[in-house]
């Protein structure tokens, strides 16, 4: 039995840690060179100091796990169970997509500018940033504002503009963005919001009101794109990343029939689109640090006992969680913020503060800045603990 | 077991806690404190601790 990972970053580990924990033969297949490395100092502390894909790899906890690094996997056939690379074929018993997104391209005219995401992004960028130039940072979001904030201790000028109204208003909500935004300027940070890019330029770009921003380093964060491409022509659901069911078990969306359809595929990370009761039985994607151990742990448990004929329970129910460091900010979150109307419970919007997220009486969510300790005393009372005792629904 | 926490890179972020809450804790001022021996019956849990924590701080040297 042979379980093959596509994908050597955090999920794609974990995933074959866990396979090979239950005694499973496993082998990861990556186009990144590197073995696993960590992400988030990136957009931090790698940023402002340079980093090599060794000094933020993970520990990881077994060497008997298979590795096939630098090179795509450019396709999958599951009727045969092969993933195809440009001058091989991999075959595997069960499959983990581990892939991950990628940042997304605005679909503008001109010199593209810059993305990060990997290593080699983050040192890039790295090099740009000397003291004395501007940055514009095109979107608000988690690692646009991470950017602005290192950037400014880099010494650098640093300007935002995106298309949203605040700051991280969609994780965040409206007040906490607000307060953050205003963090970032009382920081020397210049912010264009509401607004979308028209067009880049050399010296800058051109904003759909028609004004013009001028800077030496243009950095594009503006979200992702899951990376499924090699998965397509097999059936399976990928309008949003991979949509599985609570087990991580990738939905099929034509009937399976064929016999050698039937191999577990499973997708684990940034890139799984998987119901969690916790909250409600919508698939979600969640682009958080925590998902990929979370998950891939979950994987290695599916896969051993769909191999060994059990059906797993539909019980799997993470509590997702996020940080995030900005000057001297720390913001932390569990739950799904976003799927709640923000209150402050202690605090104030521009300072330190616990803010919670609640649907129709539910707890779903509690972002705190620099509020560590008291947000932990959270964790069980987010979601529908009710609901744990009732059957999970198709 | 040996537990080694590279305060230089750690950041507080509790993470380790709720994996490994009798060996891993925030104090009052939300700074952490360890243990720097377990017992090897908690070794899946001080794992565990080791693969949360974002900062990758935590080396665990088995005996
Ligand atoms: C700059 C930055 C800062 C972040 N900061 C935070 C933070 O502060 N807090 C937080 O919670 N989260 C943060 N995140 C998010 C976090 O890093 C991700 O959630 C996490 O990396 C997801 O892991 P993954 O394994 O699912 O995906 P990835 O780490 O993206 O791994 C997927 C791997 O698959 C590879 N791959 C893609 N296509 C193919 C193919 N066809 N063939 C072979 N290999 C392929 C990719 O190159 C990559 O190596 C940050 C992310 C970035 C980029
Ligand atoms: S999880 Fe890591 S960074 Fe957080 S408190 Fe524990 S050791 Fe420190």
């Amino acid at each position: 039995m042979t379980v093959v990972v596509v994908g050597a970053g955090l999920a794609g580990l974990r995933a074959a840690e866990a396979v090979r924990g239950h005694g499973l033969a496993v082998t990861v297949l990556g186009d990144e060179r590197h073995l696993p490395y960590n992400r988030p100092p990136l957009s931090k502390a790698a940023l402002r100091e340079s980093a090599t894909a060794a000094d933020l790899a993970f520990r990881i906890r077994r060497d008997d796990l298979g590795w096939r690094l630098g090179q795509p996997v450019v396709g999958l056939d599951l009727y045969r169970r092969e993933v195809l690379l440009a001058d091989d074929t991999v075959p595997f018993d069960a499959l983990i997509i581990a892939t991950g997104i990628r940042p997304r391209v605005l679909p503008v005219p001109g010199p593209p500018p810059m993305v990060l995401r990997t290593v080699e992004d983050a040192e890039a960028l790295r090099r740009a940033l000397t003291p004395g130039r501007r940055l514009l940072i095109i979107g608000a979001g988690f690692i646009g504002c991470e950017v602005a904030a290192t950037a400014r201790a880099m010494g650098c000028a640093v300007t935002v503009c995106a298309a949203d109204a605040e700051p991280m208003i969609r994780p965040l909500g409206e007040h906490l963005g607000a307060g953050l935004r205003r963090r970032h300027e009382q920081a020397g940070v210049e912010f264009h919001l509401g607004v979308g890019v028209s067009g880049y330029e050399p010296s800058g770009v051109t904003l759909s009101d028609g004004r013009t921003l001028t800077a030496d380093v243009i950095l594009s964060a503006v979200g992702s794109v899951p990376n499924t491409q090699w998965c397509a022509g097999n059936g399976l659901d990928l309008v949003d990343g991979v949509l599985t069911d609570n087990r991580l078990c990738a939905v099929r969306t034509t009937a399976a029939g064929e016999e050698g359809a039937e191999a577990p595929v499973l997708a684990v990370g940034d890139i799984a689109r998987f119901p969690n009761p916790l909250f409600d039985e919508v698939p979600r994607r969640i682009e958080h640090w925590s998902m990929p151990t979370d998950t891939g742990r979950r994987a290695g448990a599916v896969i051993a006992a769909l191999l060994a004929g059990q059906s797993p329970a539909l019980d799997f129910r993470p509590l997702p969680s996020f940080w995030s460091d900005q000057y001297d900010a720390t913001l932390q979150s569990f739950g799904m913020p976003a799927l709640g109307v923000p209150t402050l419970a202690s605090g104030s919007w521009d300072g330190d503060c616990i803010v919670e997220y609640h649907r129709d009486d539910v707890l779903v969510g509690v972002v705190g800045v620099n509020r560590t300790r008291e947000l932990a005393t959270y964790r069980p009372r987010i979601g529908s603990v009710s609901d744990a005792s009732q059957p999970a629904a198709d | 077991m040996k537990i080694i926490v590279d305060l230089d890179k750690c950041q507080n972020y509790g993470q380790c806690t709720f994996e490994a809450p009798t060996v891993f804790a925030l104090d009052n001022d939300g700074v952490l404190v360890y243990q720097t021996e377990a017992d090897s019956a908690l070794a899946d849990d001080v794992n565990a601790a080791a693969d949360v924590c974002p900062m990758q701080a935590i080396t665990i040297i088995h005996d």
